[in-house]
């Protein structure tokens, strides 16, 4: 089991949604996050009060996966996200080991609960 | 007795109600950090229960009441309203009940210790806050509106022009709101970490019914449904019109880009440099005044504010004090007989004298202003504590002074 968190452009949501469900992932959280990478931030003026390089609002995904499931997700969002410019701000995806994943409403655990 | 006229005052004083509550309660919350925005609206709703009491208590009376003799305070013979009724005053308004010119004033009383809170935003104490303003409109705005509109005032009687409020309203809460700016001292963290407006649709919402709401204020000033009341309802609008336009076209050149909160802030800017002239001067000469008063108050807010370093939060003296001064002055220069046979011919139209007398006015009253404040702040000070502890201040005052928060993030 792996648990993969995907930070993403927000406009990239929706693509990356419907590549995910082309490969039979369903299962996930969506979060409006803000960080700092290699895109510079926007210059902000208020009463000519200058605050350069804000934070950029991204969307995070979490999604926590069987093994077979990896790659195809790490492939659905390379593809709904990358913007194809190859410039930056894109975003990041992280690959976790998962130790156990229980359902709550029935009680089960690991791979079987994932799904 | 006159209906039109009647009916337009009582209006006009419902109109300027609303510029305090939600006018300037949402243009003042929605330039506070999020953990702020309550302690706005409090104490801009306190205001208007306070100082509504006051004034029909005493207030008024102190204000407008028959001077005690050297033009500086009125006596408490209207006390409780007394002698205050249906019939018409023909000292201040021959064709509207006493008491309807009662409640209009009401508003200004209102609105002038609310300008305030701009400057010591989101560090003063709620009680300490409460005893300061009520302090302040006793020793404060009730003897300068003697001084400038009561019966027998001195500075009437040397002539002096206020139509709606330039002198009386703004200088005197825009000087003190500089006063108590450096005596409170600065924010936590300020100038060291970004001070975002939390909320930029709500002040332009609030700046709109400001705008809206300045019709009430200055062509209610009219004190009559007549064309008085035109000339200030339309010079009002063109000076608001004029700066900002012009706040805009001075930012974007001067930092690259023309902002909504510029446009906000230059309009409110325009609409306090009309107040005092709004009556007396013509719409070409409003256009001007307007002009100026976007730059001048842009360059309070944008350049001498950080040099010197003082934090007004939401600019209260950049805006009003600045604004006001203009406004008091510009009215000396463009006030004309044409447009009211009651005014005074300005500097322009070949009377000196009258630009003195504005001229005295713009040191006078800020000196008075200044002098009062820091009196009351000191006693205050000494009795309550003015500033909250700092980690009420970095917790916010919403939490620490309310005991309520705006926004909820878990249901």
């Amino acid at each position: 089991m792996k648990f993969i968190v995907a930070i993403i452009q927000p406009h990239k949501l929706e693509e990356v949604k419907q590549e995910l469900e082309a490969v039979d992932v369903n299962l996930m959280t969506v979060s409006n996050v803000l960080g700092q990478g290699r895109q510079k931030g926007y210059t902000e003026i208020y009463r000519g009060a200058k605050e350069v390089g804000g934070l950029l609002k991204k969307v995070r995904l979490d999604i926590a996966v069987n093994e077979e499931f990896v790659e195809p997700t790490i492939a659905a969002i390379n593809k709904g996200a990358r913007t194809g410019k190859g410039e930056v701000g894109d975003g990041k995806i992280f690959v976790l080991e998962l130790a156990d994943c229980i359902r709550i409403s029935s009680g089960e655990r690991g791979g079987t609960a994932i799904g | 007795m006159n209906t039109g006229d009647t009916a337009w005052v009582l209006i006009s004083s419902a109109l300027v109600l609303g510029m305090t509550i939600p006018g300037l309660a949402f243009f003042y919350g929605g330039l506070v950090r999020r953990k702020n925005v309550l302690s706005i609206l409090m104490q801009c709703f306190i205001i208007v229960c306070v100082i509504s009491l006051q004034w029909i208590l005493f207030g008024y009376s102190l204000s407008f009441g028959p001077d005690t003799g050297w033009g500086i305070i009125g006596s408490l013979k209207w006390a409780g309203l007394d002698f205050v009724g249906g019939q018409p005053n023909a000292d201040y308004a021959a064709t509207i009940p006493h008491q309807v010119f009662m409640i209009f004033q009401a508003m200004f009383a209102i609105i002038t210790p609310a300008l305030i809170i701009g400057a010591f935003a989101e560090r003063m104490k709620f009680s300490a806050f409460l005893l300061f303003t009520v302090l302040w409109a006793t020793l404060v705005y009730d003897p300068l509106a003697h001084w400038v509109w009561g019966m027998g005032g001195w500075l009437r009687n040397l002539g002096a022009l206020d139509f709606a409020g330039g002198i009386v309203v703004h200088v005197s809460s825009g000087i003190s709101a500089l006063t108590l700016a450096i005596l409170l001292g600065k924010r936590c963290g300020y100038a060291k970490q970004p001070f975002r407006p939390h909320n930029l649709p709500f002040t332009v919402l609030g700046a709109a019914l400001l705008w809206f709401g300045w019709f009430g204020f200055n062509a209610g000033s009219a004190l009559g449904a007549n064309e008085l009341a035109a000339n200030a309802f339309v010079t009002t609008h063109i000076a608001a019109a004029a700066a900002g336009l012009a706040w805009v076209l001075i930012e974007w050149y001067h930092h690259g880009a023309p902002t909504i909160l510029g446009v906000a802030t230059g309009v409110v800017a325009g609409l306090v440099a009309i107040t005092p002239a709004c009556g007396f001067v013509n719409p070409l000469n409003a256009v001007f005044i307007g002009i100026i008063v976007a730059l001048l108050c842009y360059i309070a807010v944008v350049v001498i504010k950080s040099r010197l370093g003082y934090d007004d939060s939401l600019d209260a003296f950049g805006v009003h004090g600045v604004g006001g001064i203009w406004g008091t002055l510009a009215t000396g220069l463009f006030a004309e007989k044409a447009v009211n046979a009651a005014g005074a011919d300005g500097l322009l139209f070949g009377n000196p004298k009258l630009f003195l007398v504005q001229v005295l006015l713009v040191v006078v009253v800020p000196l008075f202003a200044a002098g009062m404040t820091w009196m009351i702040f000191k006693a205050v000070d000494a009795l309550v504590g003015m500033r909250v502890e700092k980690k009420d201040e970095i917790v916010g005052l919403d939490l620490t002074q309310q005991s309520e928060s705006a926004y909820t993030v878990v249901e």
